[in-house]
Formats: C-alpha cells, structure tokens, sequence
C-alpha cells in the first residue's frame, strides 16, 4: 500500500461525494418540476413529462453519460468539462427517477383530502402546497434517502467515460499503474459503503418512524 | 322563504349508469333537508354535485345563486358559500385542530391571523373543543373529528352547509355528539342538507325529508313523512331502517 494511492483515492471519494451532492440538487430540482407536470391537469404537460421519464429511464447511465461528454463535439460544439457532463447526465437519471417517484408519493395522499382542500375553496396550487406537499413529503422522505444510495454508487458511471477524478476512475488509475486490483478496488468498495450504508440504514428508520404516527 | 338551492331534473351518469334520473326539490333558507334512501340511490351524488365535487350532466342546479351547469360557474364564490363535511372527516393530519380550522379562512380569504384565531375560537367553541385546539387529528376520537370538520366548515361562514353521512363512520355514543352539535346549527338558522340513515336525527330536526330511490325523488315533504309515508316503498325503508 501506498500512502499516494490512499490519498489519490480519499480524493476520489471527495470527487464522488461533489458529484452525488450536484446530481441530488439538480435531479431534485427537475425531478420535482416533473412530478407536478406529470399530474398536470393539462394533458400535453402530462404527456410530455411522462415521454421524458420513458425515455430517460429507457436509457442506459452509461450510455447518458456518453451523449452528454462526446454529444456537443460531434455536432460541433466544445465540449462539456468531465464534472458538467457526468452532472448533466447523473441529473437526467436522477430527475427521471425522483419525479416518477415523488408523482406516486403525491398520489399517495387520499384523493378525500383533494376534496376536503377543494370544497374550502383552495386553488389547486393552494391544496397542492398546504395541503398536499406536507403529506407527500412524509411519505417521499424514506424512497428519496434510498435513491440516493442509487445515486451515488451510479456517479461510478462517471469512470468509464468522462474521467472525472471519481472514486471509481481513481481505483481505475490506480490499478493501471500497480496492478493490484483486489486491494484498491476494495478499499474503493470500502469507501463507497461508508457511505451507501448509512444512508441505507436511515432510509429504513424513516420509514419505521413516518409510518407509525401518520400525522 | 326563498330558496337557496334549486335542482331541476338533475340528470348524472357515471360511464353508463344513470346515477340521477332527473331529481327535482328546493331547499329554502334556513331549513333543513334530510335526504335518506337505499345505498346506490343517488343521494351522496346529489349532495357532490351540489358542491361540484361531480358535474351534473343534464337539468339544472341553483345552489345560493351559482348556476352550476355552466361551464364558467364561479367556484371558487361556490365554495365560500358552501360548506361540505363529509363522512371520513378528512381533516388534515399534519395540522393541529386550530391549524385545520385557521387554514382556509387565511388562505382563501386572506384573513390575518390574529382574526383568523378569533374566528377559530369561536367555532371551536360552538362545537365544544376548546381545549383540544392544539392536538392533531389522530389525537381525537371519531366524533371529536367530526366535530372540528364542522367547525373547520363553519369557519368559512358558509351560507349552506352540507353533511354527507357525517355519522356512518360512528358508533352511537360519538353519533350522539356530532349530532347536538348539528341541531343546535340547525336551531341557529343554518340552512343545512344532510344525507343521514339516522331516521330520529331526520324526524326530529328536518324541515323537509326528500326519500330518493333509483336516481330520482321517491317522496318528499315535511318530517310527517317518515311517520306517515304516502308510498309503500318509503314505508318498507322507514320500517327496515328501524329494525337496525
């Protein structure tokens, strides 16, 4: 073991964390743009945010990742940096999949709670932010913090094509210089559960604790 | 009197069944109504329509001065003048009673807080829960949340109220709370319909009991009716209601 290494790879997990941080604010961001798109009463809003999941989630990460590193060069443009492009990418996937997501959680609110809102006399956006919200937010919060276990083992994605100085192209540099995959990539693997684990842990307890008192 | 809800021939399917095959009654200001009849005749569709919680499809619909069957019908205007307490309670969980009951007046009508309190209190007093003002829901019985819906409602100053079986999810302890709290609404000069299957509550504070049966108005007329029905479809139902 080298002590270079070991520091080349803590600064992986500082590139991977940056990265996962990056992908669950803009994911976030869109994906809840598509969440309410996606029960637009207006059908071609409706429409075009379900496309938008089908065909993200119809595509391979790593094919994402390739379009948004190589896409602008082919047609011309400068290229995106290696953080820009595997941001733009993970952000794709992750508003796909959290849109989708917090949809069902909104749903999940009992349609008599639309109706009690409504016959007060709210606006749908008035139901929708005092009413509605708070409950989804309840139930959104244990499948959120466990999509984000998915969102950080996928910035590994990253590696295999944009080089951004993750933990996965790390492990990788390191490897191509020692030939010692067994012990790099298990410290890598290491560092990734340090991370995924907790969070898979309190994506359990959330759901333990929301679930008792449906307040 | 005048009235304030008018139904003409109110006609609502749901794909192909006919839910309401032409209902016709008027409700006047101050009275109360008690609709009652079998499941499945149409009464809770009759009351959803009358707060557009469904749209009628054919007839017409006058409920405090809307026209409900046009399409620019102003609803929000509808909802300030109608109040609906439904059988589920449905208050919102993750507020406290006071919360529940402050929420619409200011945020649909933009009232300040410190009024929007005074209001509460008042209401709340009226269906004698001051001191749970600051509990949530789930910390309430069945009536004691029915009791805050109705305050929830009241809050809103509506001009009609509507209870859609308000009691049916309650055993008759908590039915007997909910139910003062209503009479003494109806002894206030609430104009108020309920569809209710509790035949004494009817008897007792009804002005005007409407039996429906298959979509439409079986019988109607004062409370007399339930004593005396003119059909002997009315008389089968009063008579099976009281065996439960």
């Amino acid at each position: 073991m080298n002590s270079a290494f070991i520091l080349s790879l803590l600064k992986g997990l500082w590139g991977t964390i940056v990265l996962s941080l990056l992908t669950f604010l803009f994911g976030g961001l869109i994906g809840f743009v598509i969440a309410l798109a996606r029960i637009s009463p207006i059908a071609a809003v409706s429409r075009a945010a379900a496309a938008y999941i089908e065909i993200t989630q119809g595509l391979p990460l790593l094919v994402l990742m390739g379009l948004c590193f190589y896409g602008p060069s082919i047609f011309g443009y400068d290229s995106f940096s290696p953080l820009a492009a595997a941001t733009f990418a993970l952000t794709l996937y992750a508003s796909a999949y959290l849109g989708e997501i917090w949809r069902g959680c909104i749903q999940a609110v009992a349609k008599p709670q639309w109706e009690a809102a409504e016959c007060l006399g709210f606006t749908r956006w008035q139901r929708m932010r005092a009413v509605i919200l708070p409950q989804a937010l309840r139930i959104a919060i244990p499948p959120t913090v466990g999509f984000m276990v998915q969102i950080v083992k996928n910035t590994s994605i990253a590696s295999l094509v944009v080089g951004y100085a993750e933990l996965s192209y790390n492990a990788k540099i390191i490897n191509n210089a020692t030939f010692q995959p067994f012990l790099y990539f298990g410290i890598a693997a290491l560092m990734y559960f340090a991370i995924c684990y907790p969070l898979s842990v309190q994506s359990r307890a959330l759901e333990r604790k929301l679930n008792v008192g449906h307040r | 009197m005048s009235a304030i809800v008018e139904l003409k021939d109110v006609r609502k399917s749901f794909g192909n069944l006919e839910v309401l095959r032409g209902v016709t009654f008027n409700v006047n200001r101050g009275e109360v109504a008690a609709i009652i009849g079998q499941s499945g005749s149409g009464k809770s569709t009759a009351l959803r329509c009358m707060d557009r919680l469904e749209t009628i499809q054919g007839g017409s619909m006058l409920i405090c001065g809307h026209q409900l069957h046009d399409d620019d019908v102003d609803l929000k205007s509808l909802r300030r003048d109608v109040g609906m307490v439904f059988q589920s309670y449905n208050l919102f969980p993750h507020l406290t009673v006071v919360q529940n009951i402050m929420l619409a007046p200011r945020m649909v009508k933009g009232i300040k807080a410190k009024e929007a309190r005074e209001i509460a209190d008042t209401v709340i007093s009226k269906v004698g829960l001051r001191e749970k003002m600051d509990y949530y829901p789930e910390q309430l019985s069945g009536g004691q949340q029915q009791r805050v819906a109705i305050a929830r409602s009241l809050a809103m100053e509506p001009k009609l109220m509507l209870f859609d079986e308000v009691t049916s999810a309650l055993d008759p302890q908590l039915t007997g709370e909910v139910l003062r709290v209503m009479e003494q609404l109806a002894a206030d000069g609430m104009t108020m319909i309920l569809v209710t299957h509790e035949m004494a509550f009817a008897r007792k504070v009804a002005d005007r009991v409407i039996y429906m049966r298959d979509g439409k108005v079986h019988e109607m007329g004062s409370s007399d009716i339930l004593r005396t029905p003119a059909t002997p479809e009315l008389a089968s139902f009063v008579s099976e209601s009281a065996e439960h």
